[in-house]
């Protein structure tokens, strides 16, 4: 059986924000929901599919996504599913889905509301709890380890972390939904003080409140429902050990693996390729595992140095990608999503304007 | 009932609470038995590897692991993130550096904390020694270990 092409045909998002007081998970996702339908005039009985993406951890609720699903309605019944995982993973369960040809559509959501708890503390807790998290490292904790090991392999240094910093921030400022940006120099962020050394403040993604939404459509359903669909041409996700004395963290294997069965290598360059690298060090590692030459724009939405909600980031990445596909600024796009501590898990999705013969 | 008011409000304790135990199995027992007896184990794998802390599967290849075998308590610093602000929960209530730790006759990293003063006595390379709590306090648990301490002022 062959399996039908399928696209990213809208994307949506909240505004990326430090602290939603005022509305609650469902509340915040309403709207995003509404205009990603809106964009291209259905609704949810046109979605075959429906599956989400976020962590009770943070709702500090059981099976909150449960209740979640009152943003979409709940009747009549559908076929829905989630994952206790960034939406990224939930846009692979609902690509799969298409895939099988029993759906056209599907509807793809995360949020994630990291204000009202401690996340440093929430965060420690997806660690291995006998090695790891019993000493309760905080993730710039960990992600400083890894920037050390990148310096004294003589990979990267200070001032390029600083440099990353400074372009995503400056980038975010045309990015309506950007928490965070500035416009300031490299030299004015080294002057910072370490938070844990060898990262600065501007090393380190915000806290963020955020939700966002993605539709899937499948064959000529895209072609229907959107101009210039993004075609997912290749999607994979690999994930490494969780021993992280085990690891080389200067490398991302797992991006590399999930590249190459994605189908992007060297010979299949992308005009642009959003990076989920919530810490700056990380977008240089990501950037040598994917091979990235200067010719790609990286990030152009500020990435998640500018915005980083738990459990949406990733999500946001495809989305941001699959928008300079649509609008027409890109042929070929790249989005990333990483989970886990030092880039544990990793996912790469390839998109392109053009239509794929069939899914994989 | 009576009209004798608040007193007859039936009550009953509620504790919030992990209410079972969990067996950590034959590698990771070992291992926190070891920390109780002041011993660090490891575990050894195909091509000369050995795992600190140990686990049942070989991280890299997923080879069920061999013989645990007594590591450290000294060893190198592979990489370190000094800290000015520790929070509560962590380990030292003063500023510390993470460390992953190779320990002697080991080939992987352990993560804890180094109690070194100040940044300026870190390195990456710079040799470290497991400091461990006073006997009777010990629980069979990562924190057996108090911290590492540079091993020139041990």
């Amino acid at each position: 059986m062959s399996s039908p092409p399928v696209a990213v045909v809208s994307f949506a998002q909240s505004p990326q924000v430090r602290r939603e007081d005022h509305r609650n998970e469902v509340e915040m996702l309403m709207p995003v929901i509404e205009e990603v339908f809106s964009n291209i005039k259905v609704t949810k009985d046109d979605m075959g599919f429906v599956c989400s993406g976020s962590s009770d951890y943070l709702v500090g609720a059981p099976f909150s996504f449960v209740s979640a699903l009152d943003a979409v309605g709940v009747w009549p019944p559908m076929r829905e599913s989630h994952v206790e995982m960034d939406g990224a993973w939930a846009l692979y369960e609902a690509w799969t889905m298409l895939l099988s040809g029993d759906v056209e559509t599907a509807l793809v959501y995360s949020f994630g509301r990291s204000s009202p708890g401690e996340l440093a503390k929430i965060l420690a807790l997806q660690l291995d709890p006998y090695y790891l998290a019993p000493l309760w490292p905080d993730p710039p904790a960990l992600a400083a380890l890894q920037a050390r090991a990148l310096i004294d392999a003589g990979k990267a240094d200070e001032e390029e972390f600083a440099t990353v910093a400074a372009r995503s921030r400056r980038d975010a400022r045309a990015n309506p939904f950007a928490q965070v940006s500035s416009d300031r120099t490299t030299a004015e962020l080294m002057a910072e003080p370490y938070v844990v050394s060898p990262l600065r403040r501007h090393a380190l993604p915000p806290i963020t409140d955020g939700v966002a939404a993605i539709v899937l459509a499948a064959g000529d359903r895209a072609t229907e429902l959107c101009e210039r669909p993004a075609w997912i041409s290749g999607m994979d996700h690999r994930i490494e050990t969780h021993a992280l004395g085990a690891r080389d963290l200067t490398v991302s294997e797992s991006t590399g693996l999930a590249a190459r069965g994605a189908g992007v290598d060297r010979d299949a360059t992308v005009d642009v390729a959003e990076l989920h690298a919530p810490f700056a060090h990380q977008e240089l590692i990501l950037r040598e595992a994917l091979a990235l030459g200067p010719e790609v724009s990286v990030n152009p939405s500020g990435g998640a140095l500018a915005a980083n909600a738990v459990m949406v980031a990733g999500l946001i990445r495809i989305g941001e990608a699959a928008k300079r596909v649509m609008d027409g600024s890109a042929r070929r796009a790249l989005g990333h999503a990483t989970s886990g501590p030092c880039l544990q898990q990793n996912l790469v999705c390839a998109l392109s304007a053009e239509r794929p013969s069939g899914g994989r | 009932m009576g009209d004798t008011g608040a007193e007859e409000v039936l009550r009953a304790p509620h504790a919030l609470d992990y209410t079972y135990t969990r067996s950590v199995g034959p590698v990771i027992g070992a291992f926190l038995t070891g920390l109780r007896q002041g011993r660090i184990l490891g575990a050894t794998g195909a091509g000369g590897v050995v795992t600190v802390p140990p686990t049942e599967y070989d991280p890299q290849t997923g080879e069920r692991s061999g013989e645990l075998v007594e590591v450290g308590p000294a060893g190198v610093v592979s990489t370190w993130a000094w800290t000015d602000h520790p929070s509560a929960d962590q380990p030292l209530d003063r500023p510390f550096a993470w460390a992953l730790v190779t320990l002697d006759g080991a080939t992987t990293g352990l993560l804890h904390v180094v109690d070194a003063g100040s940044s300026d006595a870190m390195s990456s390379g710079m040799r470290v020694r497991a400091k461990f709590v006073p006997e009777a306090d010990r629980r069979g648990h990562l924190r057996d270990i108090e911290c590492f301490v540079p091993e020139a002022s041990s």
